[in-house]
């Protein structure tokens, strides 16, 4: 009888022949998660050197047993049965006995836990793209008449609006974004002021820097800009408040107490929007101007007197009152998808993550979509 | 003999700003045994299972577990006391992303050498241990509550820590699914000789499966009482006690029942 010795970490083990190709391996020690790993690899480098006909584990001296020691018995049991040879457990004691028969070792059957739900056929998945995408549009509708009837329900009820929510909400959306707002459209102005300038100074018409500035801010890109710094500052938060709200089934709540989720959460939103996004853009016209100013008075030796002149003649009522709905329109559009994405939350917080995600893209691809068709119209009719 | 100490806690001062929920609590838990902390809803039960596993770090005392002091010993030696414990949380915080397999998975092929297959297997084997065959490729979304903690619990035990803690295992749980709780609970303690710290003040589990409990108290702002539970029952001196146990209302001093 030929016997071989291994070590592995707390534990080592002993082969031993017995006759017709049967190995025995006797185990001692503890087999738990520190040396499973070690163990499979090393039993599994022994059957295949030696290619036994039946092995036998003998786990007399085993002093410790867990999941991961009878895992490397049901690895050591898959690799023999793969050659349709013998395999089996000797001296078992009470314990390790009680850990196997709870692991139900006889009859753990051999399969992958990880099968991977196939992907499946192209046209499959283009049909349930196009189901996907038809209830999409399905639920995007209904949600815009749910909206609708709650926004004239409000109109026609006042008092029935959330008034402190609507209030606070148009901190948040509103004053809370001043400051980024007014930042960026500082800079902007100053920046266009400044590009301008060069080209400009050439034909000696300086003082239509003025003009570029506040004609493009006021008609373009004011309620551009803000609409795109809100959309990425409330509209992710409308959508990942409500797909929170969502998942924790508070919208469930909400509604088995009788509130109609729309009118509740989303109301509030769409009409603080509207109420402070276009006050946002007038903010960002302003420093947008100022911005130009600076440049003006610092690089062109204009006075602040002909800058402000010149900035009052381009301007008519109508450039800034155009500015001012187009930011409604857009506010409208911000928080209606926002409020939307939110609502189709399923599952987990992955999926508040895409909602978000998806509020903020749908938002600036609808923003410059309605600009487009702004623009068209004026052309037109102006 | 005496039994070797696996946690212990030292003068332990727990505070949220102002309040301090409890002050110098000290206690052991014993290597193998079922340790049940219970106590009426806020008197910071949470608290203390998050101060025993390290989440918050305590305003002064120490929580010794396996001899490492986890609230001022180095981030290596945290994270080897970590390896040690595993915790089910009050809504089993299974990842809502992953299937089950991927969940109880996750900690085994991040901290283990096992090739991709054993993995499968041991998983398979920790998902049967729960009585949740079949249910590998499954999303947290798509089970029970009951399922889910018992997800939970088979995450948590992926490791074989030496300590399971259980923040209220039983909460929202039918009577029968919350005593095959009680039941999975006693065996892992009895196969695998897992140390289990149990936070609940679910009458019923405490007698099915404490060895030893302790009682806090919102207002003596510690514990109160401890011991075996059927004897706090019968024979504690603290009459709060007693009625906590008999499920009694309070009681006013005249023995008459407060409204
Ligand atoms: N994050 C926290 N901040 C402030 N106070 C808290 C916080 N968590 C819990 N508390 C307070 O601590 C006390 C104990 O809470 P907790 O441990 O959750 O109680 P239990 O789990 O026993 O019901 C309660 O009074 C609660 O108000
Ligand atoms: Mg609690």
């Amino acid at each position: 009888m030929k016997r071989f010795t291994g070590d592995l970490q707390s534990c080592n083990y002993e082969v031993s022949e017995s006759g017709q190709g049967g190995i025995t391996l006797h185990v001692q020690g503890k087999m738990d998660a520190s040396n499973a790993a070690t163990m499979i690899e090393t039993f599994s480098d022994l059957v295949k050197d030696r290619q036994p006909r039946s092995l036998t584990v003998d786990l007399q001296k085993v002093s410790y047993l867990d999941d991961f020691g009878a895992l490397v018995l049901v690895e050591t049991r898959k690799m023999m049965s793969n050659g349709k040879n013998h395999f089996c457990l000797q001296n078992v004691n009470d314990e390790a006995s009680k850990v196997l028969s709870i692991l139900h070792f006889e009859s753990l059957e051999k399969g992958d836990p990880f099968r991977k739900k196939r992907p499946p056929a192209m046209l499959i998945r283009l049909g349930e793209a196009t189901i996907h995408h038809a209830s999409d549009l399905k639920f995007l509708l209904s949600f815009l008449g749910s909206v609708c009837l709650s926004l004239l329900h409000v109109c026609l009820h006042p008092k029935s609006l959330r008034r402190d929510d609507t209030f606070l909400c148009m901190q948040k959306t509103g004053v809370d974004a001043l400051p980024i707002v007014g930042l960026i459209s500082f800079l902007l102005g100053l920046i266009m002021a400044f590009m301008s300038s060069v080209q400009l100074r050439q034909f000696g018409a300086d003082i239509y820097v003025a003009s570029l500035v506040s004609l493009s801010m006021t008609r373009e890109l004011g309620p551009i800009m803000t609409a795109i710094i809100v959309a990425g500052r409330s509209g992710s938060a409308f959508a990942a408040e409500i797909g929170t709200m969502k998942i924790s089934e508070e919208i469930d709540a909400l509604f088995t107490m009788g509130f109609d989720p729309t009118r509740f959460l989303v109301i509030p939103k769409i009409i603080a929007s509207i109420i402070v996004v276009p006050l946002l853009t007038l903010f960002s016209d302003v420093f947008a101007i100022i911005g130009g100013l600076v440049v003006g008075i610092l690089t062109l030796d204009l006075t602040a007197n002909a800058y402000i002149t010149q900035t009052i003649k381009t301007l008519t009522l109508f450039d800034v009152f155009l500015g001012v709905f187009k930011s409604g329109v857009f506010a409208l559009l911000i928080a209606w998808i926002g409020c939307l994405r939110g609502f189709q939350v399923k599952g987990g917080a992955s999926s508040v993550g895409q909602a978000t995600t998806s509020a903020v893209v749908s938002s600036i691809f609808l923003i410059i979509l309605f600009n487009s068709v702004f623009s068209v119209i004026l052309r037109y009719w102006e | 003999m005496a039994r070797q100490a696996v946690i212990q806690v030292r003068d332990l001062v727990a505070r949220y700003g102002e309040d301090i929920i409890f002050d110098r609590v000290s206690f052991d838990v014993y290597e193998g045994e079922i340790f049940v902390v219970l106590g009426g809803s806020g008197c910071g039960k949470s608290t203390l299972l998050k101060h025993l596993v390290g989440l918050i770090s305590p305003d002064s005392g120490q929580v010794i577990i396996g001899g490492d002091d986890i609230s001022r010993c180095d981030d290596a030696t945290f994270q080897n006391v970590l390896k040690k414990i595993g915790v089910l949380y009050q809504g089993a915080a299974l990842f809502g992303s992953m299937t089950l397999s991927e969940n109880v998975a996750l900690p085994i092929i991040e901290y283990t050498d096992l090739p991709q297959r054993s993995v499968a297997t041991l998983v398979r084997m920790k998902l049967g241990l729960v009585d949740l065959d079949g249910y590998e490729n499954h999303l947290p979304s798509e089970i029970s509550g009951g399922m889910k903690k018992r997800a939970g619990l088979a995450r948590a035990m992926a490791l074989n820590p030496k300590i399971l803690f259980f923040d209220e295992p039983s909460a929202g749980l039918d009577p029968v699914t919350s005593a095959e709780l009680d039941n999975l609970i006693v065996h892992l303690n009895r196969s695998f000789g897992t140390t289990i710290v149990i936070v609940t003040h679910e009458l019923q589990s405490i007698f099915a499966v404490a060895h030893r409990v302790i009682m806090l108290d919102k207002h003596a702002r510690g514990i109160i009482a401890e011991g075996d539970p059927e004897y706090l029952r019968d024979h504690s001196q603290n009459p709060f006690v007693r009625q906590f146990f008999n499920r009694q209302t309070k009681k006013n001093r005249d023995g008459t029942e407060e409204k």
